[in-house]
């Protein structure tokens, strides 16, 4: 049987985690590098469970930040309005983390409903339905008025932090990564192969369909959680249509199907999107041309299109970095 | 990958040069996304009166204003890094923005715990000052652009019998809906229908034909121009003969080339009127069309008195300690383009409004309502 080097990953992010923390702690890196981390953690737990469902099944899915909004409002409205809850309450921590689970276990079970019906489904039908189903999801949170409403769910307390949030992605990681290497995971790329072959020689596959939506949901779930308890409040426009594209742009520019890919990119996609920001404000000043902030999605936009056309399979292909390949164990 | 990080680095090292003297406010607005136009009316507000700032000569007398102004796109989670970036990276002393209450909320929080004072020029949410006692606002709230149409649709219209139609995924439209509502009932006015429709719906013949079963005199539109526009058009087909009333939505000059006769003898609530005649107001019009070769709307307006007011606080302050800062924002008393402006304990503005009256298809100043 295959594993993943466990112990060799945790260094790595010990290391990753204490680096950031005295970079941090010694004033070398400001909070607003802090805070781009955060937020590429959270994309990152978002990228690598869409990957299981439109990379690794090959089912796709255009409706995550559907389950994300799902793990957001749970879990906001459990610290918010059921416990009211803030940093400081005794024990806060503790209902924090039921909070965020509970979340991506109502995410997951919406993922089964969407993920049932909508197994008939292929290629573009589905997408559509997904792309339905996410907005409907937006919709009601619009208009329950006990969560905000059109207004949003606000004074959610800030307990999502750098450790929570490192916490959470290094084990989304390593449940995706262990599950794709498991017979389960054979079965998932058996239905992205070739469908019908699949199921010729045995794969259950409806199952292994709504398994992977119901995982990918749950861990949606989770980040949109800790995204609620990062940015302190959840609006219903957060997990809307485009922002479930942003996801998936992600795994296209990481590569369909690589983690590693996925984790890259949506480090790197986050940072561009900040980087440009001061880079064009660096090239505005040095050349006095009158160009603002507003150019900054041009030039994004125009990197996207490069990566596509001259590495189609994305940055990683289906490669994994050797940190996060399987080895061998008895 | 390497190399980019690289660039990274060295652009944010470039970035942090800024020269000593100047003091940095922080702007911010969606110049894209969705409420683009809105965004870029806010920068241009922002950018003339620190220009106009600086042409006297700056704050302490020799001290320069540098604003810099990032976009937040309209999206709650960009304007949070938006204002990290601000605070952390640029060390602004204050903010001025930003434009939709939902992007406000995700940035006050992060000024709030910084200490750092800000200002938002069109966050209509009642929240967003709540958060704490650094964040202010240059507009009024919804509470009361809904009353002041109720009151001037009861007492100066004569209305009895009012109906509401709103977007109901819209905490703006439905906040002023509400609000109408619940001043008109109280003036002892009867509403015989608050209907909602869906975002970015073009026939609203099913809600009219509802609404119109009630005879109402007059109809509350709180709706942005555009529906607006096709509300007004479709209620006069079916046969509506009153008058209608809406907030600061309408400001537009499509609100005519949608509606076209329909909005004739319609009436609005705004911030401030082109054609009123005081000077700072034809002052400021004169110079914002000979920069920006437009008349300004509500957003530049009201982002050129927010920034005024930011620069008057610190100027008062005499200092750019946050502290210092907030507590010379309590005590203004300015003179701005959309009225004399103080502050209430929950540092919302207290100031005027105007109604506007659309006669011939354009906008005709009314009066002025204080509050």
């Amino acid at each position: 049987m295959k594993k993943l080097n466990l112990p060799k990953l945790l260094i790595f992010v010990i290391v990753f985690y204490a680096a950031i923390q005295i970079l941090y702690s010694t004033e070398m890196m400001n909070g607003y590098i802090l805070h781009i981390i955060n937020q590429s953690l959270i994309y990152v737990i978002l990228a690598v469970s869409l990957n299981l469902i439109n990379g690794i099944t090959g089912q796709f899915s255009l409706g995550h930040m559907g389950f994300a909004g799902v793990g957001a409002y749970v879990s906001g409205t459990i610290s918010t309005l059921v416990f009211k809850i803030n940093p400081s309450t005794p024990g806060g921590m503790g209902i924090f983390i039921l909070a965020i689970v509970v979340g991506g276990l109502a995410a997951a079970f919406v993922g089964f409903l969407i993920g049932f019906p909508s197994l008939r489904l292929k290629g573009d039908y589905l997408a559509i339905v997904t792309l339905g189903f996410g907005e409907i999801i937006r919709t009601i949170f619009n208009n329950i008025d006990y969560v905000g409403g059109p207004r949003g769910l606000l004074g959610i307390p800030k307990f999502s932090n750098f450790t929570t949030i490192t916490v959470a992605a290094l084990i989304t990681i390593v449940v995706i990564r262990n599950l794709v290497e498991s017979s389960h995971g054979r079965a998932m790329l058996a239905i992205r192969e070739n469908e019908l072959a699949a199921e010729l020689v045995g794969v259950n596959t409806t199952h292994y369909k709504v398994l992977a939506f119901v995982i990918g949901a749950f861990f949606a779930g989770i980040a949109g959680g800790l995204f609620a308890h990062l940015l302190q409040m959840a609006h219903p426009t957060q997990f809307g249509f485009i922002k479930s594209v942003e996801v998936l742009i992600m795994i296209y520019a990481g590569g369909v199907g690589s983690i590693t890919g996925s984790t890259i990119a949506a480090f790197a996609l986050t940072f561009l999107s900040e980087g440009l920001r001061i880079g064009i404000r660096a090239i505005a000043d040095a050349t006095g041309l009158p160009i603002g902030g507003e150019w900054r999605m041009v030039v994004y936009s125009l990197l996207l299109i490069f990566i596509m056309l001259f590495k189609t399979e994305g940055l990683m292909g289906t490669k994994e970095a050797k940190l996060i390949r399987l080895k061998e164990v008895e | 990958m390497k190399r980019l990080s690289l660039v990274l680095v060295l652009a944010l090292v470039a970035a942090s040069i800024v020269t000593a003297q100047d003091i940095k406010v922080g702007g911010v607005g969606p110049v894209t996304g969705e409420a683009a136009t809105f965004g870029v009316s806010t920068k241009n507000g922002i950018m003339l009166a620190a220009e106009e700032w600086n042409d006297k000569g700056g704050l302490f007398g020799n001290r320069k204003v540098k604003i810099i102004f990032e976009d937040d796109k309209g999206d709650p989670a960009e304007g949070a890094t938006v204002y990290t970036k601000l605070i952390q990276q640029d060390n602004v002393v204050a903010i001025i923005g930003t434009v939709m209450s939902k992007v406000t909320l995700a940035g006050a929080p992060i000024a709030q715990a910084a200490g750092i004072p800000m200002i938002s020029s069109t966050s209509t949410n009642e929240m967003v000052t709540k958060v704490g006692d650094y964040i202010y606002r240059a507009c009024f709230i919804d509470p009361f652009q809904g009353t002041v149409g109720a009151n001037f649709a009861y007492k100066d219209l004569g209305a009895r019998k009012a109906a509401a139609l709103f977007d109901i995924g819209n905490d703006y439209t439905k906040g002023l809906a509400e609000n109408f509502r619940n001043q008109f009932l109280k003036l002892g006015g009867q509403v015989v229908a608050f209907e909602g429709h869906p975002f970015g719906a073009t026939d609203f013949k099913a809600q009219l034909t509802k609404i119109l079963a009630g005879k109402p005199d007059v109809l509350y539109l709180s709706d942005y121009y555009n529906d607006v526009g096709l509300i007004a058009k479709q209620a006069r087909e079916l046969g509506f003969k009153g008058q209608m009333v809406g907030g600061d939505g309408w400001d537009s000059p499509d609100l005519v080339k949608i509606g076209g006769k329909a909005v004739d003898n319609g009436f609005f609530t705004n911030h401030y009127a082109a054609a009123d005649p005081r000077p700072i107001v034809q002052d400021f019009v004169k110079k914002y069309k000979a920069k920006f070769g437009a008349e300004p709307d509500a957003m530049a307006t009201l982002a050129y008195d927010a920034a005024n007011i930011m620069f008057d606080a610190i100027r008062r302050a005499g200092s750019t300690k946050g502290s210092a800062i907030r507590d010379a924002l309590k005590t203004t008393n300015l003179n701005v383009v959309s009225g004399q402006v103080t502050f209430d304990a929950n540092r919302n503005p207290i100031k005027s409004a105007v109604i506007i009256e659309m006669k011939d298809g354009k906008q005709v100043y009314r009066t002025t309502v204080n509050p």
